[in-house]
């Protein structure tokens, strides 16, 4: 193993937490825990200062892996949480990994208020097609005419863009990542985190297990040149047209945009509730 | 030496009394969601908590309300959200979460007739069995009543307290009644309250063993950012925070969470009795109908009739004790409450056939008068 891997598996995993992890052999969430720890530590954010708060399912288990202030929360609902403890501590860098049904089924309405609403969070949304926890079942993002546990006869529903509902519904940054782009999904992590105000990464995952195989895409590897083959750069995109863009997403940054923050406009709230009370009892 | 502060007498309905009770006791982080009848509660939050430097939040549903306050507390912040039946279901899950997790937080239930829309504006009693078994799984919980403007006052300080010290949800249980009625009621000063902070790791980070109870079987509690870096899940968990299949383990983190509770029942199943010295026939009760109670009793009273009411303050864990008394002294026992009888089948479980139990139920929405409830305390005085 490289020198920098080992030293940071030092400094970030628990050495307390028995190993190994739930996950199966290749799975993208790996790739994804890596890169978020690398993202951390090029930021230089101290382990006492981040909260890595998540829902339920496979992604649901990656914070135990790491030494932050972790929290496992219910199915859906890890952007709720994450909003009480932001607000209790702005000093906080609160970041929320979700799995697609995680964010977009059950906790949707979660997802579109917290983007709406501009608390300074990052929501990490896993989107490997599928439930992987439970074994298969469709999820709000699995493609149609996919094979899942509850779509026998293929899926008749059509999928949530995710990140494209992010923008949407107001997120400052949205930004769409794969497990096969590694160093890009790096630094959009980074800017995520950076950016003040509702941010979320959408991450393009492999769930060979549950989706790969009833799908014939194939092992992890496979998976993983899918990707690599439908996944365009968000500027390339706008030249393509929509017949050539059929069946592929877009890589990159979705949206950057500034609104003020519910953090800070809530500091203001505060002011004016103080002014009010002073000018009530002189 | 300084004159003591006349106290001042304010005018207040049930809800604004739960205000001050909550910002007494420290509350700082409130979030919740429109409900009649508990509105007045976020409404009145919503002006104060900013002026303090707290925080009031207003979240998309139920379920958020709840996992907000949950994430406020794990943070250090003294939190609470207030709802009525419908809000009060959706809550439910969360509302395990802290149990298993130990967060301290105060969930206000103004009651309404149900089930479902049920009856907004109408009280009722009927969510008791709910803020006791509501959330699905074996759990510890506190659940208190309020039946006057004061009580709304005393008893959320209360149940702060005791969410504090043993770190558990505490569920106060108001009604439509007691919500919007007014009073002129005396509070008590900020020196004249006892207040309980959660107790805070003072070891070395590296000491810190997050789910270890201390002697009273409660672990210490550090916030996120203080330094003690430790994990929360909602999978049953070793005293480490780590998830656990080994039956050892459950069994000792279960057997634990109950016992913080069940060593400690003398000092919170909390009641209150009147003229139960003499009593032959006895009334208990708890919430608004208690209010009625009282009243009954002091009219059966003038009457001859050797009548006491044991009002209910904490639910559950339920008082047995104080009911076993009763039953074990008087001839008979009536259960007013307007539920189809929830409170009264708990009286019954408890009374092994020491005296005679009536339930007296109302579900039309209406609260029970003083007269109803005295001309039962007849009845069983002449039978
Ligand atoms: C309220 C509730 N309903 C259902 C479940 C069961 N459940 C656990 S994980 C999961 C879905 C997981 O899928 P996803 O969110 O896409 O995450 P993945 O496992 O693929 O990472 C479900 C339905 C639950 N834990 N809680
Ligand atoms: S089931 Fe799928 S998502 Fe879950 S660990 Fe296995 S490969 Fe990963």
């Amino acid at each position: 193993m490289p020198k920098e891997v080992t030293k940071l598996i030092h400094k970030y995993l628990r050495h307390d937490k028995k190993f190994p992890h739930v996950w199966c052999p290749g799975c993208g969430n790996g790739i994804i825990l890596g890169a978020l720890i690398r993202a951390i530590d090029d930021l230089g954010l101290q382990k006492d200062e981040i909260v890595l708060a998540s829902g339920i399912g496979c992604s649901g288990r990656m914070p135990v892996y790491v030494d932050f202030n972790t929290l496992h929360t219910t199915h859906g609902r890890a952007l709720t949480f994450s909003t009480g403890i932001k607000m209790v501590n702005p000093d906080l860098t609160v970041i929320a990994v979700m799995g697609d049904g995680d964010a977009t089924a059950i906790g949707g309405n979660h997802f579109i208020h917290a983007a709406r609403r501009n608390v300074n969070l990052t929501a990490l949304v896993i989107n490997n097609q599928i439930y992987g926890m439970t074994g298969g079942q469709h999820s709000p993002a699995t493609p149609y005419d996919a094979l899942s546990t509850t779509s026998h006869y293929g899926h008749i529903e059509q999928p949530f863009p995710i990140a494209e509902l992010a923008v949407t519904a107001g997120a400052c940054f949205v930004a769409r990542g794969t497990v096969y782009h590694v160093k890009l999904l790096e630094s959009l992590i980074k800017k995520a985190v950076k950016k003040r105000g509702f941010s979320i990464v959408e991450v393009m995952s492999n769930c060979h297990i549950q989706f790969g195989r009833r799908n014939q895409l194939g092992g992890p590897v496979e998976m993983l040149k899918w990707l690599r083959s439908h996944a365009v750069r968000v500027d390339k995109a706008r030249e393509m047209s929509a017949q050539d863009m059929a069946g592929k997403f877009t890589i990159g940054v979705l949206a950057d945009r500034e609104y003020p923050s519910y953090v800070e406009e809530y500091e203001r709230v505060r002011k004016k509730a103080r002014d009010s009370a002073h000018k009530e009892s002189p | 030496m300084r004159p003591k502060a006349t106290p001042k007498r304010q005018l207040l309905q049930g809800n604004e009394a739960i205000v001050e009770g909550a910002l007494a006791a420290g509350c700082t982080f409130f979030a919740g969601y429109p409900i009649t009848p508990a509105s007045e509660i976020s409404e009145i939050l919503s002006v104060r908590l900013p002026r303090q430097g707290g925080t009031f939040i207003q979240m998309e549903d139920e379920i958020a309300s709840m996992g907000a306050i949950i994430g406020a507390s794990l943070t250090g912040a003294k939190s609470m959200t207030a709802t009525s039946g419908p809000g009060f279901s959706l809550m439910q899950e969360n509302l395990g979460f802290a149990c298993i997790t130990e967060v301290p937080c105060v969930i206000v239930n103004v009651m309404r007739g149900g089930p479902s829309t049920g009856l907004p504006t109408n009280p009722a009693q009927g969510d008791v069995m709910q803020a006791r078994w509501g959330t699905h799984g074996d759990h510890p919980i506190i659940v208190m009543a309020v039946s006057t403007v004061r009580d709304c006052f005393d008893i959320t300080v209360q149940a702060f307290n005791f969410s504090e010290e043993y770190r558990v949800p505490v569920i106060v249980l108001s009604d439509e009644m007691v919500a919007h009625t007014r009073e002129t009621v005396v509070l008590p000063s900020r020196e004249e309250i006892t207040v309980f902070d959660r107790i805070r790791p003072d070891m070395p980070a590296e000491w810190y063993i997050p789910y270890e109870g201390d002697s009273r079987g409660v672990p210490r509690m550090a916030a996120f950012g203080d330094g003690f870096r430790h994990h929360v899940t909602g999978l049953v968990h070793d005293p480490r925070g780590f998830p656990t299949q080994r039956p050892d383990e459950i069994d000792h983190f279960m057997h634990r969470l109950f016992k913080k509770i069940s060593k400690n029942l003398k000092t919170i199943q909390l009641t209150k009795s009147f003229f139960l010295d003499d009593a032959e026939i006895a009334v208990v009760a708890y919430g608004s109908v208690a209010r009625s109670a009282h009243r009954a009793v002091l009219e059966a009273r003038e009457m001859g009739i050797r009548a006491g009411l044991l009002q209910l303050c904490t639910l559950f864990p339920f008082p047995r004790e104080s009911v076993e008394r009763v039953a074990r002294q008087c001839r008979a026992i009536v259960v007013p409450e307007m539920s189809i009888g929830q409170m009264s089948r708990e009286v019954k479980r408890v009374n092994q056939g020491f005296c005679r139990v009536e339930k007296h139920s109302r579900i039309d929405g209406q609260l029970i008068t003083p007269d109803e409830i005295c001309n039962r305390l007849i009845q069983l005085h002449h039978s």
